[in-house]
Formats: C-alpha cells, structure tokens, sequence
C-alpha cells in the first residue's frame, strides 16, 4: 500500500504498440494490496499481455467479484469497462455481459475464496456454458482478507502463519475445470512472468472459456516455512509440463521446431498458440491422458504448470444458444424488440 | 556482472548526478531540502563546506551540476540549482557563530599564497583553522581576482562578494594589497614561508592583431582589462554604438556592461552559429531580454580608421562547412562594414608567467605553463603549489574553489612531513529514511511542475545603473516550488540480497522501468537484456550477488530511477532500502573517514 502516486516520469525509451500507447498506459491506479502481493504481479502479467495483444482499452471489460483478487482489476486498464459484483456471483455477470455484447474482450479475476467456496457453483457453471473469457483465479491458499483462515484450496499439512496443520482435502481448480469439459486450462505463478504472459495472451485469445490456475503467494499470511504456496515452495516444486509461445497472427512463423516436441494451435483469431512439451509422452489435447498426468505430478508433490489443456474447436455459449452474431448494442432498437405483436407470437409457442 | 560494490563510496556518489558534475562535490539535494524546511543557515553552511562562496556562486557560478541534473533526462529542464543556492545566501540567519576559527595555538608554518582569488582564499579558508600562518600577496588594491574585477556588480553586488571573502580573511589572514610578485625567486630565496601557492589566475586578455589595431587602440578595449576598469571606476561611459568580438562569458558580461554605460547600439560578433557558443545558454538570454544584438559567422577582417578615429570594423561573412577531418572551415562570401565607437575584444584569456624565473626547479612545458600535478597541484619544485586558472588556464570559480581545497590538502602534508600523495580517502554515511511503512524522511512524491522562471528588475531601471543586480532571487513561494523538483538522488536505492524473495513488486512499480531480475552475464549483455535496455553508459548499473530462491540477479539501472522510493514501498521483506548518502569529502585536516561505508538501518533485518 502506498500513499504517493505513481511518479508520472517514464522511461522515454518506451516501446509503442500500434496504437501508440505503452505498457504505462495499459496500468490502473495504484494497488492497495500488501507490499509483495503476487496479485500484483498478474496485474503486472495482464498490462503486459494487454499491451503485447495491441488490446483497445475500451473493448475490454474487467469483472471481479470479493476478496484481494478481486480488488486487482481497478488496477490495470483504467480506460476499460469495469464491474465489481457481489462475492462468488462474477460468472454470472460475466456470462450475462458477454451475452449482450459478445464483441468485448472479457476477463474476469477472481480468488480461491471467490471460485473454490461461495462461488464454486458459479464458476462450474460459467465453465459449461464455456462463456467466451479470461478467467484468472488468484490462488494463494488462504483468506487473506479476513486474515488467514485457510481456504478450500489449501493443500493438506500446509500450514497455518500459526503453525496449525490444514487437514481438509483441497479443491483443484484445474481438475475441477478439467472434468467440467473446460476448454483451456492452465496453471501458472505470479513469480514466473515468461510463463504467465504468454498463457494470457494465449487465453485472451481463446474463442470459450480461458481457466488460467495462478499461484499467488500471499506475503502477509501464507509466505511462511510450512505454507505449500509460499513464493519459495512453489519455486522449488513447480514442474512446468508445457512452455508457451504465443504467435500473434500478423507475425511471420520463422521458427522451426522438431516433429513432435512442439505443437502448434491455430486460435479462432488465426493467432497460433505454440506449445513446446517438456515431457514426451504429454498430449495437451487428451483431456483424460491430462486427468491422468497431473494426477500423477500431484501425488509427487509437485505442481504442474502450463497450458495444460486446449481444445480451440468447441462451440462457445452464443454457439450453444444459436446467438446472433452481432452485438445487441449495436441491433436497431426496431430490430431488437419484437413489439407486442411479435412477443404474442413468441409466447404462443409455449401455449 | 560481479556484484556491485555499494559501500564504496564513489558508487553512490556518481548516483547522485550533481554532486558528481560539481568539481568541489557539494551536496546538493541535501541544501535544497534543508532549503525546503526553512533551514535557510544550516543549507548556507552545507554549501559552505565544500563550495565556500555560496552567495557568491549561487549568482555566478558556471553550474556544471545544472546540465548534469537527474532531471534533464525524464524532462527538458534541470532544477534550478544555482538560483536555490542564492536563496539559501540571501535568507540565511546569523551565521558568525558557525564559521571556522583561526585555530587559537598556531603550529609555526608560514604559507605564501600569490594572488587574493577564489583559489587562495580557499587554500586560506582549509589552512587557518589548522594553525597555519597565511599571508597573501595581491597586485591591486582590493581582493577577490576575477570574481571581482570580471564579473559586473549587476551579477554580483560588491557587498555579497565582501562579506564572503571577509569570513576568511577575518580569520586572519595577512594582505598585502597593492604588492605584485614580480619574480617568484626572490620571493623563496627571501625563506619567509614554508610553502608557496601560486592563484594568480589567467590575467592576459588575448589580442587581436588584425589592420587597424595600433591605429584605433584608443577605442579598442581588452575586454577583462576594461571591465576591470570599469569596476574600479576608471571607465564611466562608452560610445553609441559598440562591438563586442567574441562570444564567451566574458562577451556577455562586455555588452551587458555597456548597455549600461550609455552604449545603445550594442551588437555581440560571433564567427560562428548558435551551436558553437561558448556562453553559458543563461548569460545570452539575459544579453538578449536586454536588447543586445548577436549576430553570427561574422570574422573580424580590420578595423576602420578615419581621421585617426575609429569608425568601424569589416567582417567576412562567412559559411562553415565541416571537413572530411571533421574540422569546421569557413568560405567567405561577403563582406560587410559595420559602425563602432568603441570595440571590445573578449576572445579569451592567457596565463602569463613572467615574474616565475625558468631556473628555479620549476618546469615549464605545453603553452609555456607550469608543469602541475592534476592530483596534488605541486609543481616540480617541492613546496611551490598551483591552482585555479593559472594551472591549467581558464575555468570558473567553483573549479578554483576544488583546486584550493586540493592544494591544502597537499600544503598541510608537505608541512606535515607526509607525502602530498598521500590523499584522505572519501567517506560515506548511509542511514535509512525510514520512518513508517509509507513514510520517509524526504518528500518522494514526484512533482511534475516545470522549472521556475527568474524574475528581473525592470529593464529601464537595471540598464541605468550598473550596481542594480539585474538577477531578483526566488521569493518564498518560488523557492518552495522549485526545491520540490530536486528528486533527492542522494536517497539511494539500496539492495539487501539475501532479503529478497523475488516477487517482482519492485520491478512491477517502478514508475521508470529501471530495476530487472535476470540471469548473470557481461554488463554489455546485461545492459541489452534489461526491462529497458540501459543504453546510457554514462550511468552505472548495479548488479546484485545471486538471489536466494533461483540465482538470478537484481538488476538496476541508475540512469532514469526518480528515487520516489516505491521499490522500497513494495518491498515486503524490505530488501529495498531508501538510504540517505552523505559523501564524506575530503579537506586537509580531515583525514579520517573511514574508507568503507558506515551504515545504520532503521528498518529490521
């Protein structure tokens, strides 16, 4: 937290995307999370990938719900659209959002406490209607806002900042998103920004639901020996299963990569989303071959990071709902309400 | 990379980019923030340590700090560091106090210093205090050198110059006025003294023999000679229309000068353009708000004479061009008259040796100067010392100022017994601003306000009388504004390794892009390899010993960081500091820093 703002002075060496902007002008206002805070980090992760994706900010639309993560979103992207909802209910505004204006860029940010207790049926949900989004969930194992009671994603025998034991078996949000038929699903750390932002820019591109799983330490309550999201416990146990590269569409695709060892996925945008494997035998499109995998990283006690999972080729929510492809703002009002008329129409249907 | 030595002083020390650029290193964010709590005396004093005259060089001084200012690179305009230092001189209290006593058991030793300039009144300010017995030798009537007879009471009021060389000759020193050396060896053969300081400056204006000199001499005026005259009143008027030749300092001072003598056509002549000036960008905009001509790639061809009175001077119009050596040469391609009664010739100044014998140990090489040690100004017979201009030719007062200092130190040695290359080390002290979690003790909100525009007395009354100081000094309302701009460089950045925890805040927040963690490699590699590339080799990057948790390196770039200390502010573990630097200078009697950092931290580790 701090009282001054962000100096105005920037470095006058600043790259310029095509729009003229530079990645100062993708930041928000300043953060009031602690000193240290891996939130802050993504923030840092997203105006990057905002910045890198050349993202118009007044076609991107931020939403959170409660909790420190969902605080992050009024600090990056000031000039975007923004909803800060009731705790646990983000994908439903989300989903509501994208239904009336599918053309906006949507990323919703949420925490452990958000997604994982008050809001697990939300966030299941968002990922079966596969709401075209970003959804970051910011996993730090703990609540900090109420000062550190352990949240249902803390691993058993991590410990309390008092050196109570966690006995309850955790969520995962990536299992949970992977057997929920999610269509992109990753997991990376707040401390690791050359893995983070290509994933971003890969999910922001993504034509469905984007699960990106982000280890967030929190340095106030859960950054201590014994804590199995610390900054240093997740250094030393990450095994990153894929590396991403994120090939926007108008680059020219110069490297080579050998059989096998690289996949390259075409995005909905024509962007190409290349995944370099780090084990052989890994097939990020095996949604069950994935299950396994993992399954078997996690009982080392390791935690496995990546774009672990891509299906670019499903039918999100409009495809479900046979949606028109235009957004309802910009549908003549004349169009867009049937009149009495025609609404007498529709409800015969169901006489 | 090897790691980056922060607790050698000079590491900091070339942070701070002022202190670095001015030759006698004063501190100056720490008198402009003494200047911002209203501590008027106490910011006097702190310049006064290092820099000796600070009324007097807070109006004239060349400002070396000014174009080096941190400033400059994250906007146009540097803080106004000169003009703050004349605050802190014009709004200081009592001060008598606080000055340096001649010490009260004197230690036997006898110096000569040669010459009552900014260079031996320094050398008399070090060694009075210490027991010396100082005796001055001074060829006119009153003391001061050029800071007296070369710049114009409407820079700088004679009682600003007095009161400041009175602090030390109060102390004791022993003047001779009106008392010229004419042969040095007479002098050491006399055995009066046990050491020898030679500040006589560089008093030969440079001639300019071109036709019609010898004819017009009655109106053609050497330009430091006449302006001496001038202040001693020897000079009182000067004709309509006047020509000054030469575009220095000097120039400026020549035309100002006759602005107010009555001149009212006055145009400055200069063989070259704009780029190639040798006057300090201020000194011509203050000729110019008062009316004076510049007029450029004119070359002085002759002087007309008519009747035996000068009427003018003829100029080749020239181009420069430059060659395939990269040398500037001209092609003429015109000529013009242009009318004078009076030319001012300010086209340099020579040193002039003429009383020093060339068989009494002392060598004399390039230009027919003295051969001068640039560290320990002794020349080649011991005990016979240089400084200011007459070592190496002209500079300005604040160079002067460093030399005599330097010079002390080396005198005191030489009496001491000890070698004069025996130099004190620098020293620093390096404490945390700490003061709570967003508390520092220096203001570290950036201000982006633009530098603060002098105010001048009123042009009809400054252009009549030349004792008018043309300069209003910053009001309190000024001052408060500009002392805001200074972006404390002096509070250092500072890295505790094993504390990190590498969680990026710092690299996130920095509003400038300058801190980097990265894998180890050569600084040129590093410097590519940066958040920002670090492309400014003027500036140092600090390298960090390997971090904890992955074995990378905290980088940082100096070049741009505004010090508003938000790394520290993000840092949970507080391996970022902001620590203030106070770079402990060396003066003669003041040997014993200690040669690595004394640090004390607020902040638990």
């Amino acid at each position: 937290m701090s009282y001054i703002k962000k100096p105005a002075a920037r470095h006058p060496k600043l790259r310029v995307n095509s729009l003229g902007l530079t990645v100062r002008d993708y930041e928000g206002s300043m953060s009031t999370l602690c000193a240290g805070c891996g939130h802050d980090s993504v923030t840092a992760a997203l105006v990057q990938a905002f910045f890198e994706l050349e993202v118009e900010p007044h076609r991107l639309a931020k939403l959170s719900g409660i909790g420190c993560s969902s605080k992050t979103p009024a600090y990056f992207v000031s000039e975007a659209h923004g909803f800060n909802s009731v705790h646990g209910r983000m994908p439903s505004v989300a989903a509501g959002a994208n239904a009336a204006h599918r053309d906006l860029l949507y990323v919703g940010i949420s925490g452990d406490g958000d997604s994982l207790s008050i809001g697990l049926g939300q966030f299941c949900h968002a990922i079966r209607r596969n709401v075209n989004m970003l959804y970051l969930l910011e996993n730090n194992g703990v609540y900090g806002l109420t000062k550190g009671q352990f949240s249902a994603s803390a691993d058993i025998g991590s410990t309390s900042k008092g050196g109570v034991a966690n006995q309850q078996g955790p969520i995962d949000p990536v299992n949970t998103a992977l057997s929920l038929g999610a269509t992109f699903v990753a997991r990376s750390f707040s401390g690791d920004k050359n893995q983070l932002v290509p994933i971003l820019k890969a999910g922001l591109s993504h034509n469905g639901f984007a699960f990106v799983d982000v280890i967030s330490p929190c340095v106030t309550f859960n950054d201590h020996q014994g804590s199995t999201k610390s900054y240093a416990h997740t250094r030393s146990h990450m095994h990153e299963v894929i590396e991403t590269d994120f090939v926007p569409l108008k680059t020219e695709i110069t490297t080579e990569y050998s059989e096998g060892s690289v996949q390259g996925i075409t995005m909905h945008d024509g962007s190409v989303v290349k995944l370099h494997k780090v084990a052989d035998e890994y097939d990020p499109t095996e949604r069950r071959a994935v299950l396994d995998y993992l399954a078997d990283v996690g009982s080392r006690g390791e935690i496995a990071t990546g774009l672990l999972y891509l299906e670019e080729s499903g039918a999100d929510m409009h495809g479900f709902e046979n949606t028109v492809d235009r957004p309802l703002v910009e549908i003549p009002f004349a169009d867009l309400c049937p009149g009495s008329k025609g609404l007498e129409e529709v409800q015969k249907e169901w006489w | 990379m090897h790691p980056t030595d922060t607790r050698d002083p000079q590491y900091y020390h070339r942070v701070v980019d002022c202190q670095w650029a001015c030759p006698a290193h004063t501190n100056v964010p720490e008198y402009i923030r003494l200047i911002a709590d209203g501590k008027y005396t106490e910011s006097y004093m702190l310049n006064r340590e290092s820099n000796v005259f600070p009324g007097i060089l807070g109006r004239t001084c060349d400002r070396p700090c000014e174009p080096a200012c941190r400033r400059t690179r994250v906007e146009d305009e540097p803080v106004a560091i000169c003009r703050l230092k004349r605050v802190a001189a014009d709004l200081r209290g009592e001060i008598d106090h606080l000055l340096p006593k001649a010490a009260v058991e004197k230690n036997g030793k006898r110096i000569a210093l040669i010459g009552a300039g900014p260079a031996s009144l320094t050398v008399a300010n070090d060694l009075i205090p210490l027991g010396y017995h100082c005796t001055i030798f001074e060829a006119l009537p009153k003391p001061g050198g050029l800071m007296r007879t070369n710049i114009p009471s409407f820079r700088l009021p004679v009682e600003v110059l007095e009161e400041e060389m009175d602090m030390i000759l109060n102390m004791g020193a022993e003047v001779h006025y009106n008392h010229r050396i004419d042969s040095l060896k007479e002098l050491l053969d006399e055995g009066d003294f046990d050491a020898y300081f030679v500040g006589t400056g560089a008093p030969k204006g440079k001639e300019l023999n071109i036709p019609g000199r010898t004819e017009g001499d009655a109106n053609i005026h050497i330009g430091i000679e006449w302006l001496e005259s001038i202040h001693f009143g020897h000079i009182d008027s000067v004709g309509e229309h006047v020509l000054v030749i030469g575009v220095g300092n000097t120039a400026m001072d020549c035309c100002r000068s006759s602005k107010r003598l009555g001149g009212k056509d006055i145009k400055v002549m200069a063989r070259k353009s704009r780029p190639y000036f040798k006057a300090s960008p201020w000194e011509l905009e203050d000729a110019e708000d008062e009316e004076v001509e510049i007029l450029v790639d004119h070359s002085p061809q002759c002087f007309v004479i008519e009747d035996g009175q000068l009427k003018g001077m003829i100029f080749d119009l020239v181009e420069w061009e430059e060659n395939d050596k990269g040398r500037l040469v001209s092609t003429k391609h015109g000529e013009t008259f242009i009318q004078a009664d009076d030319v001012v010739l300010a086209i340099g100044q020579d040193n002039a040796f003429p009383w020093i014998e060339r068989d009494i140990g002392i060598e004399f090489g390039e230009w027919d100067m003295p051969v001068v040690d640039r560290a320990t100004f002794m020349t080649t017979r011991e005990g016979v010392f240089v400084g200011g201009d007459a070592a190496w030719g002209p500079e300005n007062i604040i160079w002067a100022v460093e030399h005599g200092h330097q010079a002390a130190i080396s005198i005191h040695n030489y009496c001491q017994g000890v070698p004069v290359t025996d130099r004190p080390p620098y020293g620093m002290n390096l404490v945390s601003t700490k003061m709570g979690i967003h508390e520092w003790r220096y203001s570290n909100d950036y201000d982006p306000v633009l530098r603060t525009e002098m105010r001048y007395a009123d042009l009809e009354k400054r252009l009549s009388d030349m004792k008018i100081e043309a300069e209003l000094g910053f009001d309190v309302k000024e001052t408060v504004r500009e002392v805001e701009r200074c972006l404390n460089c002096d509070i250092q950045t500072d890295f505790t390794t094993n504390l990190c925890i590498e969680c990026d805040a710092c690299i996130d927040v920095c509003p400038v892009t300058c801190l980097t963690i990265t894998h180890n490699g050569d600084e040129d590699d590093l410097r590519q390899r940066l958040m920002a590339p670090a492309e400014n080799i003027d500036q140092a990057i600090f390298a960090s010993e390997s971090l904890p948790q992955t074995g990378r390196i905290m980088v940082k770039d100096e070049d741009l960081c505004v010090h508003c200390g938000l790394c520290a502010e993000r840092c949970p573990t507080a391996a970022w500091d902001m620590m203030q630097f106070d770079l402990l200078n060396p003066y003669a009697g003041h040997q014993s820093w200690p040669e690595k950092a004394i640090t004390a931290s607020t902040t638990s580790v």
